[in-house]
């Protein structure tokens, strides 16, 4: 995203209700994390210090600071996903993805796979309790996941066991 | 092509009940979010390549949801003069039988779940289908919805939410035109409070004293009217379910809201996680002011009003009134002491006062203003009037989406509507109200789901979210689960929640190892009870209730797993 498509973005919410978190709602989708020069610029843009910008990126757990993988799994760690193996899930798919087990487990950071495929994070609800457990890759949503199924869902999006 | 008289209004209705009741067959894919996720996407991609293949004069349309989660992905089938049918665990495969049915007139009867004669969509309109398919179940036979009472889903599976015309057909809007043309704001009011309609969102402030504390308030007609649709509580989705399914009748009741209240700014706070329900409402307000329903001079009445979305993102304590306003101002969701509340001057968004009701609040008021406050006054219990749509969901044998008068007791809700455990599993508790609630054992499942009820059995209703346990569940692993998710979502401003919530979590962790003792027991009974007597907001005070409740009610599993 360049200074131009930046003033685009900023010049479509003239209302002040809801801006600062829209804007970073759509700089968040479309880059994937939220640039540090793209907050600078931002910031400049608006008149507004980077340090409350930070504060906003850093509170709300929609936005990152990171860059993400080619691929985002989320883990729905609600209370249907809970009381049906949500945990059991997370932890066989960090087991898959080689992650640190238990790495994303408080929600605030997702984690990256070293090859930069996938990245981890979990929801706190999709609001898709009747098919639980859920968890989504790139926005589609994955009902019913065990850890038996995980492999069959994370090779369409070409992961690979590995022999080792 | 605005609105502005009441016989173009019902000349719109009958063009929508052509779209609802086509003379040819019409077949309606029910698409929420859950819907999709199951198939539902697949099964209308293929029904399009069948009807196209088969070169069939069929309708093939989006819907809602119906509620009937397990059963998904359902599919109805409209065939003029016949019942409708909706069909349930449709699949791809089916694609070509249903359309190769349906073009003889019958429907595959074996995929059947139940025929629907007639509807009442609850607004003035009574849907009349048909008869015949006398082998199909009725609906309301069917054991998942015979306690219910459909008020609030009352379209939600039959129309289709991207569609304003649809929503003309079941009287949609007139509940609108009545209040502006034929009401005084004041009667209006009136009307909600005689309703006895309670906040939706959990805590159950009457509707109609909070429209008239805002209306009363001094800033003319430059205040806010919000609704909350930052659905957080995990296990809950009828807020979802609701916009998704039924977008025009959340819009209906704010505009109804504005023009008792006199205020022209209105804002709908949704959560990022629900990207389907920005969408639908977003498309459904570009169609409504497009009617003149929204924007200035509405339905010719003078009267303007117009709604903005505004999204979260991904904070839980954003629910409460006074972060959620903070968010919409582009700050950090931390509340503050109230009062000031959001309804006093300088206490809402941008200092003006403002109005903040839940979803579902919203979607009674056409329902209120329609029929009239008796009617829906004589629906639920005493002091606790009307429906509530509950998520029903976890360890229950049918999952979904139950809306019960309120007043219902737990036990209707937990084995009329969802046949108790799964797997033949026995229902040990259930949990309500989400991080705030607590765990109710099954001997007081007896309990009417009331505000003041549940509030006795030391939950609360919160939004609705109803998660069953059964005989395999630990008790002190879910006390941890709902710890662990406030201790996440602390703001951090006040100490007693953000450090007392940290050590709750602590303690149960050693009990779960294993390392506690009694006394730990007894400490953390006192730390529960003190961030509950002294957090700053809502959060703090009830997030201990899932450890208070289960210390009480299932000591003994706690117990079970400390040294004497």
């Amino acid at each position: 995203m360049d200074s131009h498509v930046l003033d685009t973005l900023i010049a479509r919410y003239e209302a002040e209700e809801g801006r600062l978190l829209g804007i970073l709602s759509e700089i968040q989708e479309q880059e994937g994390y939220i640039p540090h020069d793209l907050l600078l610029m931002l910031s400049e843009k608006l008149g507004i210090r980077l340090s409350r910008l930070y504060s906003l990126v850093t509170f709300y757990s929609f936005f990152s600071l990171q860059p993400i993988g080619e691929h985002v799994i989320t883990v729905c760690m609600g209370t249907a996903c809970h009381v049906k193996g949500a945990e059991a899930v997370l932890a066989a798919l960090e087991q898959h993805l080689g992650i640190e087990a238990g790495a994303t487990q408080d929600g605030k950071f997702s984690v990256t796979t070293k090859d930069n495929q996938f990245t981890v994070t979990i929801a706190r609800c999709f609001g898709a309790c009747s098919i639980a457990p859920v968890l989504s890759v790139d926005g589609n949503l994955f009902g019913y996941a065990t850890p038996e199924n995980l492999p069959a869902i994370l090779a369409g999006y070409g992961w690979r066991e590995h022999a080792d | 092509m605005r609105i502005e008289s009441e016989a173009g209004l019902r000349t719109l209705q009958a063009a929508g009940i052509q779209k609802l009741k086509p003379k040819q067959p019409r077949i309606a894919v029910g698409l929420a979010t859950c819907g999709a996720a199951v198939g539902g996407r697949k099964v209308y991609e293929s029904l399009r390549e069948a009807i196209d293949r088969a070169g069939a004069d069929i309708d093939l349309v989006t819907v809602g949801c119906i509620g009937y989660c397990r059963e998904e992905p359902l599919v109805n089938i409209t065939i003029p003069q016949k019942p409708l049918v909706i069909l349930h665990r449709v699949s791809e495969a089916d694609a070509d039988e249903i359309v190769h049915s349906v073009m003889d007139d019958q429907v595959p009867e074996d995929k059947a779940l139940c025929r629907v004669p007639s509807w009442d969509h609850v607004t003035g309109v009574v849907m009349q289908y048909g008869k015949g398919f006398a082998n199909i179940p009725l609906y309301e036979d069917v054991p998942f919805f015979a306690p219910q009472r459909k008020v609030i889903l009352r379209n939600a599976g039959f129309i289709n939410p991207e569609e304003i015309s649809e929503y003309f057909a079941i009287g949609g809007y007139a509940a609108a035109w009545k209040a502006l043309h034929g009401m005084q704001p004041e009667a209006i009011i009136a009307e909600v409070e005689k309703s006895g309609l309670r906040g939706r969102g959990g805590a159950g402030f009457p509707t109609g004293l909070k429209w008239r504390i805002t209306r009363d308030a001094p800033g003319g007609t430059d205040k806010y009217l919000i609704c909350n649709g930052d659905e957080g509580d995990p296990g809950a989705y009828m807020n979802r379910n609701e916009m998704e399914s039924d977008p025009h009748m959340l819009i209906e009741g704010m505009i109804i809201g504005a023009y008792a209240m006199g205020l022209k700014n209105g804002l709908i706070y949704i959560r990022s996680e629900y990207p389907l329900a920005i969408e639908r409402l977003g498309t459904a307000i570009r169609q409504a002011r497009e009617y003149g329903l929204l924007g200035d001079n509405i339905m010719g009445t003078g009267f303007s009003f117009d709604i903005r979305i505004t999204r979260g993102a991904g904070a839980f304590v954003c629910g409460e009134s006074t972060a959620l306003v903070a968010s919409i101002e582009g700050r950090t969701g931390r509340p503050h002491p109230r009062p000031p509340r959001l309804t006093d001057p300088e206490g809402g968004l941008f200092k003006k006062p403002s109005d903040l009701n839940n979803v579902e609040t919203w979607c009674n008021v056409p329902a209120i203003v329609a029929n009239g406050s008796g009617w829906y006054a004589a629906l639920g219990a005493a002091n606790n009037t009307g429906t509530k749509v509950f998520s029903l969901v976890g360890k229950v044998d049918r999952v979904g989406l139950v809306e019960v008068p309120l007043g219902t007791t737990i036990t209707t809700i937990v084995f009329d509507a969802g046949n108790g455990g799964a797997n033949g599993k026995k229902v040990k508790a259930v949990q309500t109200g989400g991080p705030s609630g607590g765990c109710i054992p099954l001997r007081l499942f007896d309990t009417p789901v009331d505000f003041e009820s549940l509030n006795r059995a030391g939950t609360i209703m919160g939004s609705g979210g109803i998660v069953v346990m059964d005989e395999d569940t630990d008790m002190v692993d879910i006390a941890r689960y709902f710890t662990g998710f406030a201790t996440g979502e602390s703001c951090g401003k006040c100490v007693p929640c953000r450090e007392g919530l940290k050590h709750t979590l602590l303690l149960i962790n050693r009990i779960q190892a294993g390392k506690a003792t009694g006394k730990d027991l007894a400490i953390l009974q006192e730390v529960c009870e003190t961030i509950a007597a002294t957090s700053l907001c809502g959060l703090g005070q009830t997030a201990p209730n899932p450890v208070l409740t289960t210390l009480s009610y299932f000591r003994e599993e706690y117990e079970a797993k400390v040294r004497p």
